[in-house]
């Protein structure tokens, strides 16, 4: 019997995942093109025993958010850019007092990176963020971003678009098992309260005077080294034709499908060409990256003014690195602009293949 | 020397006189270890009538605290209470969270002046408006001591602090916000009151309130708050035994003690 499939948009289908994944708690604050989860989970969560909070603001909804991760439950959060930059303080308190949860950064394109990767919030910590390409890889994503935030107690980002956003796929949602995971035993329930050995949740970790914790400086040390360790384990990413390839693409998120589209067309008429893409945008994939581009030409496309092409350059000699995107966004400032369009790809990709010889010493 | 020329009763003081009420224990189990703040401060007589409460109403293996940032930050370290140190101002939006998930939970916040009015003031309404089943305690000394006494959003008209160094002038700084008449005028909150720890009669009205406001979560009647006084000498500038006069003669005046809203209406 095949796989009865259902008809979802995109952020019905992420909303279903992460109720599938076992989340029991949501708070956003409307914005396009996360408006649509929010509303997908308004929908859902109720039925499904959760809460899902429209929040007053998404300073509040990420602190919501924080309260129910830090009580043990899967939670999670979600805007554009725009909206996530305003919840950067409580991502960075998060990944110090290692609160697990989910953001989901529906955004309107592919320009936060840098604050998906690099984060505003203070002190060293990193943001685990997964960027599917297609809808089915975000549901896919969904759930694995809440495997790993309460794997190493963290904050986890997954990174989508308006065309993930509003693309109608026919799906199957089930509940995707990662492994199994730690029992929350630190988390918030009021159990322990007067027992002597109450929990504390605590970017400082300073414990308690009769049970002293291991201090800011312990304790921060111990945090930059679990990102290293992440760094060193969940690097993910897609090789395309790389093997025969002269000329490596660097795409990722639904411009890596564009880029496919192109790649693909060109290998028909001949051109050695293959795609590089990261699944995570952090860890960054850069072992990976270094060892596929061996002696190759790199041509980093994304819809932006180069926040991947930094990445890259630390793993491939700047000298065989060519940008190939630009910022590029609609009339409306809600959508990618003309770039996000195969033959405008291909042809980006075509003038390098074509002149090569003539730039491949221009770009130092 | 001479012997006393009068004779003094001797008293049993071995035990309690006949009709005295055991308002406190000299050791509260909740509370691990000496506080770090200031002598005079009221801070920590707040928080000891929050733990005692807790244990008067049998709620503490339930119990959730949301920590904010200010001098009683450093409490966490003392409280034998399941706590989340959260962000300035965020106390009542982790407490949401908490709440939701776990609704048999008793969840309250600490907060003070400054990060309950001046960083988080719409998250105490908004919390209070969605009628969220939390309690927030708010220590409203009217000074930012922890950073050493600067304004906040409830400095009274006149107080000199190091940001209004010739007291405040409404015409330069604005006027005072009571947070708790806010909060009491929404629908979704269901219990306010205001009370002070400057001396014996108020510590223990206080310590009134504070179990009134945790049942009236027990009772899900919405959001409760109460807004204590608390003395901070050192913030004021005033020595430390003076604390309790000038919170009468300066807060007391713009904050009057009571009841504000209660389940069935207030006082």
């Amino acid at each position: 019997m095949s796989e009865e499939l259902e008809l979802l948009e995109g952020t019905a289908a992420i909303a279903k995942s992460a109720i599938a994944a076992g989340m029991t708690f949501f708070a956003g604050y409307p914005m396009s093109p996360f408006t649509g989860l929010l509303e997908s989970l308004s929908a859902m969560m109720p039925e499904a025993g959760g809460v899902c909070i429209n929040a007053e603001s998404e300073i509040e909804g990420v602190n919501m958010t924080l309260g129910a991760g830090a009580a043990g439950a899967r939670a999670g959060t979600g805007s554009c850019g725009q909206g996530i930059a305003l919840m950067q303080e409580a991502i960075a308190e998060a990944a110090l007092n290692e609160t697990p949860f989910v953001v989901f950064n529906l955004a309107r394109g592919a320009s936060d990176y840098f604050q998906c990767t690099k984060g505003g919030g203070w002190n060293d910590y990193r943001t685990i963020t997964l960027a599917p390409k297609s809808v089915h890889e975000a549901v896919e994503h969904t759930q694995l971003a809440f495997h790993l935030a309460d794997k190493y107690r963290a904050p986890a980002i997954v990174y989508g678009d308006p065309l993930m956003a509003r693309t109608t796929v026919g799906i199957n949602i089930k509940k995707l098992d990662f492994g199994d995971l730690p029992q929350k035993d630190w988390a918030l329930d009021g159990s322990m309260s007067g027992t002597g050995k109450s929990r504390q949740v605590w970017t400082w970790a300073m414990g308690k005077v009769t049970d002293p914790g291991p201090e800011m400086d312990a304790h921060w040390r111990y945090i930059a080294e679990k990102f290293n360790t992440i760094d060193g384990i969940e690097q993910r990413h897609e090789e395309l034709w790389c093997d025969d390839a002269d000329t490596i693409v660097v795409a990722w998120g639904t411009g890596a499908l564009f880029a496919e589209k192109a790649v693909s067309e060109l290998r028909k008429a001949g051109h050695k060409v293959g795609i590089f893409r990261p699944i995570t945008l952090w860890p960054f994939p850069g072992p990976a990256l270094e060892r596929v581009a061996e002696g190759k030409r790199v041509l980093v496309f994304e819809a932006n003014a180069g926040q991947c092409l930094e990445d890259v350059y630390q793993w491939v000699p700047r000298r065989r690195v060519t940008f190939i995107g630009r910022v590029s966004v609609d009339h409306t400032g809600m959508n990618f602009g003309d770039i996000m369009d195969a033959p405008v790809v291909r042809q980006l990709i075509l003038e390098h293949l074509d002149n090569q010889a003539a730039t491949a010493g221009a770009n130092q | 020397m001479s012997a006393p020329s009068k004779q003094l009763p001797i008293v049993d003081s071995t035990t309690p006189p006949d009709g005295t009420v055991k308002v406190a224990d000299p050791n509260p189990s909740l509370i691990l270890g000496a506080h770090s703040l200031c002598p005079g401060c009221g801070e920590p007589v707040a928080l000891r009538l929050l733990m005692e409460s807790l244990q008067d109403l049998g709620i503490v293996d339930r119990s959730i605290g949301v920590v904010g940032h200010g001098c009683y930050g450093s409490f966490v370290r003392i409280m034998d209470i399941d706590v989340l140190q959260c962000l300035h101002g965020r106390a009542p939006s982790c407490a949401t969270g908490i709440k939701r998930v776990r609704p048999d939970s008793v969840v309250f916040t600490l907060q003070g002046d400054g990060d309950m009015v001046n960083e988080g003031l719409q998250e105490v309404l908004h919390s209070a408006a969605r009628a969220e089943n939390i309690t927030c305690i708010l220590l409203n000394n009217g000074v930012f001591g922890d950073t050493g006494g600067q304004a906040t959003a409830t400095t009274v008209v006149g107080q000199r602090t190091k940001t209004s160094l010739d007291g405040r002038d409404p015409a330069k700084h604005g006027y005072p916000i009571p947070v708790s008449d806010l909060v009491a005028s929404l629908d979704g909150s269901g219990y306010v009151a205001r009370g002070h720890v400057g001396d014996p009669g108020g510590v223990t009205r206080t310590k009134k309130m504070i179990k009134e406001a945790l049942q009236s979560q027990l009772d899900g009647n919405g959001l409760s708050l109460v807004e204590i006084l608390t003395m901070c000498p050192t913030g004021w500038f005033v020595p430390a035994g003076e604390g309790p006069n000038y919170q009468q003669q300066s807060m007391e005046q713009t904050y009057p003690m009571g009841v504000l809203k209660r389940p069935g209406g207030a006082d």
